[in-house]
């Protein structure tokens, strides 16, 4: 029997140059034209001006953790529990759901310093985060 | 100048199906407590002329009510009809929707009702709102992040706003497990509750991790059921057969999330806003406040609810509960059915239906100092919030 794998996402047109960023260990942000907000998910339009000019940018990849939980409930066989299901408000603004790695779930703590590192699933690259090694 | 809709309209009936593993279409359950509080506020059938209706999750995940409840229920002279949903806030909005349209002259009795039934015959509780973890679909875009973070269900957002508290405030685990014993209390005394075995705070930290920082114990039920509710004009209400329950005052607020810096949505909810509106057209501040009903999903949600309605200071929820005040025999009894937590989860209906039985004084042993009744719903992750200030007292 194979291992579960975990649901990862089916890029969209909408969001393919965050995927497509993400395989070349980039991440990439939507940025409106008109009011410079970075926005995260995709969408069309700007949520602060609702101007519909936008490019993608890549984000610097340093945030804070904003908040976090240890999951313990298995909803999906893929994860293995505990983990952490953490919530990163990266430095452009946008918070972002992932998961912490190279850290120890007692380790982590609200407003730690991490930066982005990237995960290959098969034909999708995810962000995932780990404590900020250069401050 | 008193609030020109201030007791404008009442509420004059309300009935209810036994909850939780009541295996029956939504339909049948709504029919239920349709006919109960008709029958309860002395009407026919065909003094209805006006139908709220609100699906629970079932209106999300399939099955759940939708417009067709008029015809299963041969409602035929309404003049109002709507299917509304603001997640948990919905119950008190279609209270305060039916009195806008009662003092407009719109419609006289105003038939507001809520049926659920997720619970499936041979699954579990948690099966009913898991959602993503279980769709064999593959998820769509930045979307899907949230699943390929094992971000599952509605106990994940609120774990995480309940840590963000917590790191901000040094909220305790015991403050919130205090909440949930305090309300296992309430329930012991409630015959509807489906959770009547009281437990102590060692239970509460021995019950199993959902996610932290939330145990078994910090979130509420599942149940099936149906409550339904009537509201009718203030001069009609003294002459109906039940002790009128006095709309004093409503109000709404709802922040949104924009995802990024800058939302607060975690400890500051939009009941904020909706306190001031209610408080201005009831008259009253939050001392006055004599019993709560609070939307509690989580027992995290009552605690920064407390907060947002000025009952203490931003970040002081939890040195506020420690004494023990929202149990029985406290200073400020809230959630005096068990709530969400441990009577049954009827979304806004809970704290609405358990509003109503203390402003008509029916509370039996539970009963409480009723004469200024605060009852919340919120949802969305905190994000939808409405009120309702009720009274035993004409305006």
């Amino acid at each position: 029997m194979t291992q579960p794998t975990i649901p990862v996402p089916e890029p969209d047109e909408a969001s393919r140059p965050f995927f497509d960023g993400a395989a070349e260990g980039r991440l990439m942000l939507m940025r409106c034209i008109d009011c410079q907000t970075w926005r995260l998910p995709a969408r069309q339009h700007c949520d602060v001006c609702l101007s519909d000019r936008y490019r993608w940018e890549p984000a610097s990849g340093r945030g804070r953790v904003r908040t976090f939980g240890i999951m313990h409930q298995r909803y999906h066989p893929a994860f293995q529990v505990p983990y952490n299901v953490t919530v990163v408000e990266l430095e452009e603004g946008p918070r972002l759901p992932t998961n912490l790695v190279d850290v120890a779930n007692e380790a982590i703590y609200v407003g730690m310093p991490v930066e982005v590192v990237f995960e290959r699933y098969d034909d999708v690259t995810l962000p995932r985060f780990r404590p900020a090694r250069d401050l | 100048m008193a609030h020109p809709l201030r007791g404008v309209a009442a509420i004059t009936g309300l009935g209810m199906t036994p909850m939780g593993r009541i295996y029956r279409s939504t339909n049948e359950l709504a029919a239920e407590a349709v006919a109960k509080a008709i029958a309860d506020a002395g009407l026919r059938k065909d003094d209805i002329d006006g139908l709220l209706i609100n699906a629970g999750i079932t209106g999300t995940t399939g099955g759940g009510l939708t417009l067709g409840l008029q015809n299963y229920l041969g409602l035929k002279n309404l003049r109002l009809l709507n299917h509304m949903n603001a997640a948990g806030s919905t119950a008190a909005q279609m209270v305060q929707y039916a009195t806008l349209a009662i003092h407009a002259g719109m419609a006289t009795h105003v038939l507001c009702v809520f049926a659920d039934a997720p619970l499936k015959e041979g699954t579990s509780a948690g099966a009913a709102y898991g959602g993503a973890a279980r769709n064999p679909q593959r998820p769509k875009g930045m979307a899907g992040l949230y699943a390929a973070a094992g971000y599952f269900g509605a106990n994940t957002p609120y774990a995480l706003a309940a840590r963000r508290h917590m790191a901000l405030y040094g909220t305790k685990q015991d403050h919130l497990g205090i909440i949930a014993v305090g309300q296992r209390q309430w329930a012991t005394m409630n015959p509807l509750a489906q959770m009547r075995e009281p437990i102590t705070l060692e239970d509460y930290h021995a019950s199993r991790w959902i996610i932290e920082p939330l145990h078994l114990l910090d979130c509420c039920l599942v149940s099936n059921g149906a409550v339904a509710v009537i509201v009718s004009p203030a001069d009609r209400a003294k002459d109906m057969p039940q002790p009128p329950v006095y709309i004093h005052g409503m109000g709404q607020g709802h922040p949104g999330d924009s995802g990024r810096a800058g939302s607060d949505w975690e400890t500051e909810t939009g009941a904020r806003i909706a306190a001031e509106t209610a408080y201005r057209m009831a008259g009253v501040g939050p001392s006055d406040i004599t019993c709560c009903q609070i939307y509690d999903c989580y027992t995290y949600t009552v605690l920064v609810t407390l907060e947002d309605y000025g009952f203490c200071k931003k970040g002081e929820g939890g040195p506020f509960v420690e004494d023990g005040k929202l149990g029985p025999g406290g200073s400020l009894p809230t959630n005096t059915g068990g709530g969400e937590l441990s009577a049954y989860y009827m979304w806004g209906m809970t704290p609405l239906s358990e509003g109503i039985i203390q402003g008509r004084g029916h509370g039996g042993e539970r009963q409480v100092k009723n004469d200024v009744i605060l009852v919340t719903g919120n949802g969305g992750n905190l994000s939808y919030h409405a009120c309702l200030i009720l009274s035993p007292h004409p305006a």
